[in-house]
């Protein structure tokens, strides 16, 4: 068990120009913290959980893990253990011998190896495949057998690229849930990859968000989903993304189609300090609500029902100055609107609104 | 990887099912004559070895062919004695020349084929592209050169010289047809061996290698067959002695100037194609696979 620092670490890959695919990542992860790095493909989380793993040069600033500098450590100097996102078992090896591979490499003898990955296939419901090669077995076996590669090894830091993305939808969502609660019985310190950002909020004690290899935030999921830092966290976390639209100010408030919504004294003073006559507003879909078509609010015709069961999501248009612009509302699901309806939309709650600098994407007000 | 190829071979089945049940007879009639007659125009000449491999040289050709005409060992425990030649010194010769060959070839390809496959570094495309540009040159048109490097280097005449010959032929194509195989082992497992900790040429050594068995095996057998048939540089660089001679050489002296023994040469064949035969018998359930992966990747 350690901590793992990034100091404004950065990988650059050669080219014209050439491409700062992690740039400059400064990042602390607690001992025993399980951290998730999420963003869009291209974004370098994966270069720099690569990076971590020593499979991938630091070009510059350091790496330390345990308080030990191991920027230029072989993967085999730094007590890590990887899950890949295609498994990487050995299809030469049993399961058995592939969980204690990396013991015998480290010169463990055979009734401790055999101990070790029999407590560990007991964990993970490995015991009956043991001795089956990975060929025989199906996706989610062999995405355990690749957890209990790592688990066997006891390492200081778990590391975990996509480890679930091969895996069906409802195979997913009930490994997500193992994994973090063996995270949680080991105390490991794991850094875990992925593109979901519901499987970054769900399992991750925090989780820094990366675009374009720059760290945009790294908090809690509760506070990334109530104080997305700029725009892109903002439309980044979050199912359905948020409504994001660049809206006219007034001295009350932001200006949509029939109402001025009103914004806080800070917001309102953060914009004029800038000298802003527009911002970019955003409302996620659950702070927005239908009401009667006699009450103030937003013009919106409905284009797409999305029916989830419990609640719905209502696609529609509603005119912002010139444009007609695409706003998500999440209506309980018994009561949906019907196709081509006319409804009006309202703020259920204007403290759930985010205000952004429409060219720079930070977040206004303090 | 091997999931892939038996769910493969599990649709290429049924298909081939259907297929039988959907063709006509006249159809069917048609292939099978066809596969029937370009079977027999392999496999005769094959036959015919054998059948005069047992005859006397005087019976061995006739103008009314006959498949048992005063048919014996003799000719077989002739050439195993030594009376004509020393066949088993040659045989010697050939085993030890093939497998330095093949050791020699499938190692230097082995790890060339790796580095290759996984590392970028100055001049690789270069380095490919002569492996494929050497391939080009007809074996005629070196013998003299090659001749000239051995004499510089004090090896010819010299067994382990004309292993060097043979390996400029093998490891080029046996590096092709490695890398191709390495580049379907995916990168993964051998980033997957290093965190677990293996050095570098331990994932070479301990985990692509494994896998890439059956490619070894096929460069394995080409570089064997290149090595235990070839004449023109093993007649060229060997030296005359009837005790350095390979096989294929040795085999000449059944054919001279005046008179051919037929059924001595024809013994002799045989003998020397058994070995190849075992190699081929050894290595055949990779061939399709070994081949295939490095055709399409190479």
């Amino acid at each position: 068990m350690a901590e793992v620092s990034y100091i404004k670490a950065s990988r650059v890959f050669s080219g014209n120009p050439p491409v700062r695919a992690v740039d400059e990542l400064s990042l602390d992860v607690a001992d025993g913290e399980f951290l998730v790095l999420v963003g869009p493909s291209g974004s370098g989380k994966s270069t720099a959980l690569r990076m971590l793993a020593g499979l991938e040069d630091v070009d510059e600033g350091a790496i330390n893990i345990g308080g030990k500098d191991v920027t230029n450590v072989p993967p085999k100097g730094r007590d890590i253990a990887m899950v890949f996102q295609s498994y990487a078992l050995y299809p030469h090896m049993t399961v058995a011998e592939n969980m204690g591979f990396a013991l015998k490499l480290r010169g463990v003898n055979k009734a401790e190896i055999k101990e070790k990955v029999a407590e560990a296939a007991k964990m993970l419901d490995l015991t009956k495949y043991l001795d089956r090669k990975p060929k025989a077995l199906s996706g989610g076996q062999r995405q355990r057998v690749a957890m209990g590669r790592a688990i066997v090894r006891e390492p200081s830091v778990f590391l975990m690229d996509e480890p679930l993305s091969n895996l069906d939808a409802k195979l997913r969502v009930e490994t997500r849930a193992n994994i973090a609660a063996l995270q949680q019985r080991l105390g490991t310190t794991t850094i875990y990859v992925t593109h979901d950002q519901v499987e970054a909020m769900t399992m991750g004690h925090r989780v820094a968000v990366l675009k374009d290899g720059l760290l945009q935030q790294c908090d809690t999921p509760r506070a990334l989903y109530d104080r997305p830092a700029n725009a892109f966290v903002a439309g980044f976390i979050g199912s359905p993304a948020m409504n994001l639209k660049t809206v006219p100010l007034t001295s009350e408030g932001a200006k949509l189609d029939g109402i001025v919504v009103p914004l806080s004294r800070s917001a309102l003073d953060a914009a004029s300090s800038e000298q802003l006559a527009e911002v970019t507003f955003g409302i996620r879909p659950e702070a927005l609500a239908l009401v009667p078509s006699g009450d103030e609010g937003m013009e919106m015709t409905v284009e797409l029902v999305e029916e989830l069961g419990a609640d719905a999501l209502v696609h529609g248009a509603v005119k912002i100055g010139d444009s007609s612009e695409r706003f998500v509302v999440r209506v309980d699901g018994r009561t949906p609107p019907s196709l081509g309806q006319n409804v009006k939309v309202v703020v259920r709650d204007a403290t759930e609104i985010h205000l952004f600098h429409p060219e720079s994407g930070a977040r206004l007000e303090a | 990887m091997t999931l892939d190829a038996t769910s493969l071979q599990v649709v290429k089945a049924s298909d081939a099912r259907l297929k039988r049940t959907d063709r006509s007879r006249l159809a069917s009639f048609g292939l099978h004559a066809t596969l029937i007659i370009a079977s027999f125009i392999a496999v005769f000449p094959v036959f015919w070895v054998l059948v005069t491999s047992f005859k006397p040289d005087a019976r061995a050709v006739e103008t009314t062919p006959k498949l048992v005409n005063e048919s014996s060992l003799d000719n077989y425990s002739r050439i195993l004695a030594g009376d004509k030649g020393g066949f088993l010194t040659w045989f010697g010769n050939s085993v030890l020349i093939a497998l330095l060959t093949t050791i020699i070839a499938v190692f230097l390809a082995a790890t060339t084929g790796y580095a290759v496959s996984r590392f970028r570094f100055p001049g690789k495309r270069g380095l490919m592209m002569s492996f494929l540009v050497v391939q080009m040159f007809p074996f005629a048109v070196l013998i003299v050169p090659l001749y000239n490097v051995l004499l510089t280097l004090g090896l010819q005449g010299n067994s382990f010289g004309l292993v060097l010959v043979y390996c400029t032929t093998a490891v080029p194509f046996c590096t092709y047809m490695l890398k191709g195989y390495f580049d379907t082992i995916p990168m993964d497992i051998d980033e997957a061996g290093r965190v677990d900790g293996l050095s570098p040429f331990g994932v070479f050594w301990r985990l692509v290698l494994p896998l890439a068995r059956p490619g070894l095996a096929v460069t394995a057998f080409y570089a064997f067959l290149t090595a235990w048939g070839e004449v023109a540089f093993a007649s060229a660089f060997l030296s005359a002695a009837d005790e350095s001679k390979t096989l294929a050489v040795g085999l000449q002296v059944f054919v001279q100037q005046n008179r051919t023994e037929w059924g001595h040469l024809a013994a002799a064949s045989i003998l020397v194609s058994i070995p190849a035969v075992i190699v081929f018998y050894l290595v055949q359930r990779f061939l399709v696979t070994g081949l295939a992966s490095g055709a399409v990747k190479g």
